[in-house]
């Protein structure tokens, strides 16, 4: 079975070759359980197409905007690298989650699972405190366009993040009512596809803050 | 999977079912698209009959009409929401949301769409934003009226004009819902062609709809998250005193605005970013649409199938490159303007190759002409009347002279709406059997092809003298100028053809309806088609075909072969 590979994209990756394969694969009435762990696996990768474009744009904005004559530097509050440890190491708890998961330990999958949803839910206080600092430094939203792209960008991303909080909660609650069955059930996967993801967004809009302009 | 009786709510308002949502998608873009032409109704009534008090109109619009007397500003918001109706409740949400969910399913041969839920989910979102937008035309101050683009500052303050209030934050809000819908979509058509295809379904066995309606997932993706980056941005911009997009020294009024840095030209990019690949959504359905009936009523395979499907993908890839042609008057740097001349006139290059290949399909061919042919017909010469007259427009040269006049709302009307109005129709007389298991009437089909095909060249032919005579796009009144005055017998002619236009658009609308009861029981296969779709059941029911599903053996255009007795071979015969 697939997914034991670091992020198990095989699968995925296959199925967009068919694309250029000469023939299809033989997919017939209702889709079994391989072909439903493709279609979830594509269906969120396209989404993350979708994200990435969103995130995309706002950088396009923030490269133009960052040459218009007002552009003030923004110290970024040192809050942030306090941020970024905790969504590093969320990222590190989740796979430790699946690991569990794979070798059948439900009890170890729910303990990790439960650490990552804390650490998440930390990176969002992280960065409200990011938010509460600037503003006791008299720093608003609507102060100078580098300050509001910070809120912007850090908005933004926080609402995905957030996503995948309930979606870690989501998985603690069907491993806790026994519905995750090691070996068959894939949205461990998904959701560490996901939340990878939305923690590497994390790192790349930090690199755009704090590199350009 | 249960297929037993269901409740009225599950099979009709929050259904699973691929062919309901893409029925439910109809009746919602039809409404819309019924009120988006009223709205160009009133624009023409202003236009051939400037200032002319209609007094039993104030009844209906008792502020935008006060005396019987169009007001300006009622004016500006009319041609905003006409446009923003048009290009995305109608022209997107038929073609794509509406024959997408319908067709997908069936001519790749899978039950439902990869992600049903998620389906049922997106035509909900875009309830509620259809409803916002119709609701902002009674908020304090009138609709949106910064155009269908919503340029800063005009929609990014809310002193500015009465629409910039209330009635421009709910055209951002049904946008973003709009938004949000389109991206479900989209990914749903994507997931399913790449994963759902039946067995010997190849991506190049797969109908030139199916092709486009792909192409315009990916499109859809990529392109309307840039409109909500924007969407956001302005919201700020509008109510939380950011600058993005706005820059000092703006007065309203004697008010000076605390704004400063910020440019309008950063919305252009975000807005254009989509709103080219916006025209291709709405242009490669209706294309594929067009290949199809053309192939089924001449009888014929489609000419040069591969390098229609390249020439999808090389259209859908360029839409990308082109969007600074509609900023060719902001001062761009006309090395900048030059680039997007070349990708621009590039795209005439796969046009041209879908063009010639219709007219290869057509050419010797014993057309049957029905509604439906006719409709494919008229999406080929409407393509080419729009397509020469993009050139112009293309050409930073010659579109510094007609930027923003009536020659540019020609053009689109032409390529963008007309052709995909043309396809959607197409569209309709084609796969209505499908749909509900009857026929349309094709007296009444063709009495509406006509009336449509000659009205809508009466209406937006002459709109090119006009914009080569100077006369501006988005004006009140064209006769406060005295050059525009002898204009005025053009405008006229202009009205009475929009209302011809109007009108018959009635009888499409009683066809749709009535056949739907009374119209003639259809076949398996009425047009002798063949198309997977086509070996459905009449009216097929939840998951479409009643045992298993067929597996492929051909492409989709076998039509009189040689020493074959039948002159079709569907997909499905070995």
């Amino acid at each position: 079975m697939g997914g034991l590979s670091p992020i198990g994209m095989t699968k995925v990756q296959s199925s967009m070759s068919s694309l250029s394969s000469s023939v299809a694969a033989p997919i017939d009435a209702a889709p079994t359980a391989t072909d439903r762990r493709h279609i979830n696996r594509l269906g969120l990768l396209v989404a993350l197409g979708g994200i990435t474009m969103l995130f995309a744009a706002f950088t396009s904005a923030y490269i133009v905007r960052s040459g218009g004559g007002d552009w003030t530097a923004l110290e970024l509050p040192a809050v942030v690298w306090m941020s970024t440890a905790l969504i590093a190491a969320s990222s590190f708890t989740l796979e430790l989650a699946r690991r569990a998961f794979r070798r059948g330990s439900l009890s170890s999958f729910r303990s990790w699972s439960a650490a990552t949803a804390a650490l998440g839910t930390g990176f969002l206080v992280s960065q409200y405190s990011a938010w509460l600092s600037l503003n006791a430094a008299g720093i608003y939203l609507q102060s100078h366009p580098k300050s509001s792209f910070f809120f912007v960008l850090t908005g933004v991303h926080g609402v995905h993040l957030f996503a995948g909080v309930i979606a870690l909660l989501a998985l603690f609650g069907l491993a806790a009512a026994g519905r995750l069955v090691p070996g068959r059930s894939d949205a461990p996967t998904l959701t560490a596809i996901y939340w990878h993801f939305v923690g590497g967004l994390w790192i790349y809009l930090l690199a755009v803050l704090s590199l350009l302009g | 999977m249960e297929h037993g009786k269901q409740s009225f709510v599950s099979k009709y308002i929050f259904s699973f079912d691929h062919k309901m949502i893409g029925k439910q998608y109809f009746t919602l873009a039809m409404t819309m698209g019924f009120i988006g032409g009223i709205l160009a109704v009133l624009i023409r009534l202003q236009l051939g009959f400037p200032s002319k008090p209609w007094p039993f109109l104030e009844n209906l619009f008792p502020v935008g009409m006060a005396g019987g007397i169009m007001t300006p500003e009622f004016y500006v918001s009319l041609f905003t929401m006409h446009g923003t109706i048009m290009v995305f409740f109608l022209l997107s949400l038929l073609p794509v949301s509406g024959f997408g969910n319908f067709l997908i399913p069936l001519q790749i041969g899978a039950r439902d769409m990869a992600f049903p839920f998620l389906n049922m989910l997106s035509f909900w979102t875009v309830v509620p934003g259809a409803i916002i937008i119709i609701i902002s035309f009674f908020v304090e101050g009138g609709a949106a009226a910064s155009g269908w683009t919503a340029y800063p500052p005009l929609s990014a303050i809310r002193s500015a004009i009465p629409g910039s209030g209330a009635g421009q934050t709910l055209w951002l809000i049904g946008m973003i819902f709009f938004v949000a819908s389109f991206t479900m979509g989209g990914l749903n058509f994507v997931v399913t062609i790449l994963n759902l295809r039946t067995k010997g379904l190849r991506m190049m066995r797969m109908p030139l709809t199916t092709w486009a309606q792909f192409v315009v997932g990916i499109l859809g993706l990529l392109s309307f998250p840039a409109l909500a980056a924007g969407a956001l941005l302005l919201t700020f911009d509008r109510s939380l005193g950011t600058s993005f997009f706005l820059p000092a020294g703006i007065y309203i009024g004697d008010t000076l605005m605390p704004h400063e840095g910020g440019t309008p030209l950063l919305w252009q990019h975000l807005f254009w970013f989509l709103g080219h690949p916006e025209v291709y959504i709405i242009m490669l359905p209706a294309m594929g649409f067009t290949s199809d009936i053309l192939a089924t009523f001449c009888r014929r395979p489609i000419f040069g199938y591969r390098s229609m499907v390249y020439a999808i993908g090389a259209i859908g890839t360029l839409s990308f490159l082109v969007w600074g042609h509609h900023m060719f008057v902001s001062g761009m740097s006309p090395f900048l303007g030059s680039l997007f001349v070349v990708t621009t006139l590039a795209i005439a290059i796969p046009s041209a190759v879908k063009a010639f290949n219709w007219l290869f399909t057509i050419a010797k061919a014993r057309i049957h002409f029905t509604s439906a042919s006719l409709f494919g017909l008229g999406v080929v010469s409407l393509f080419v009347t729009g397509g020469l007259t993009g050139i112009f427009l293309g050409t930073n040269a010659t579109d510094i002279q007609v930027h923003d006049t009536y020659f540019v709302v020609g053009h689109f009307h032409f390529i963008m709406a007309g052709a995909g109005l043309f396809g959607a129709f197409g569209a309709v007389y084609y796969w209505y059997p499908k749909m509900f298991g009857r026929m349309l009437s094709e007296r009444l089909g063709k009495i509406h092809f006509w009336i449509t095909f000659v009205a809508y060249y009466a209406v937006f032919f002459p709109m090119h003298y006009l914009g080569v005579s100077g006369m501006m796009r988005r004006i009140y009144d064209p006769n406060v100028y005295e050059y525009l005055q002898p204009l005025q017998p053009v405008n006229l002619f202009i009205t009475i053809s929009a209302f011809v236009l109007f009108a018959g658009q009635l009888i499409f609308i009683y066809n749709y309806f009535a056949s739907m009861r009374r119209g003639a029981p259809a076949t398996r296969n009425p047009w002798n088609a063949t198309g997977l779709e086509w070996s459905t059941p009449a009216h097929p029911g939840h998951g479409n075909w009643e045992g298993d599903i067929p597996s492929v053996h051909r492409w989709p255009y076998d039509y009189s072969e040689p020493g074959k007795k039948r002159d079709f071979t569907p997909q499905w015969e070995a």
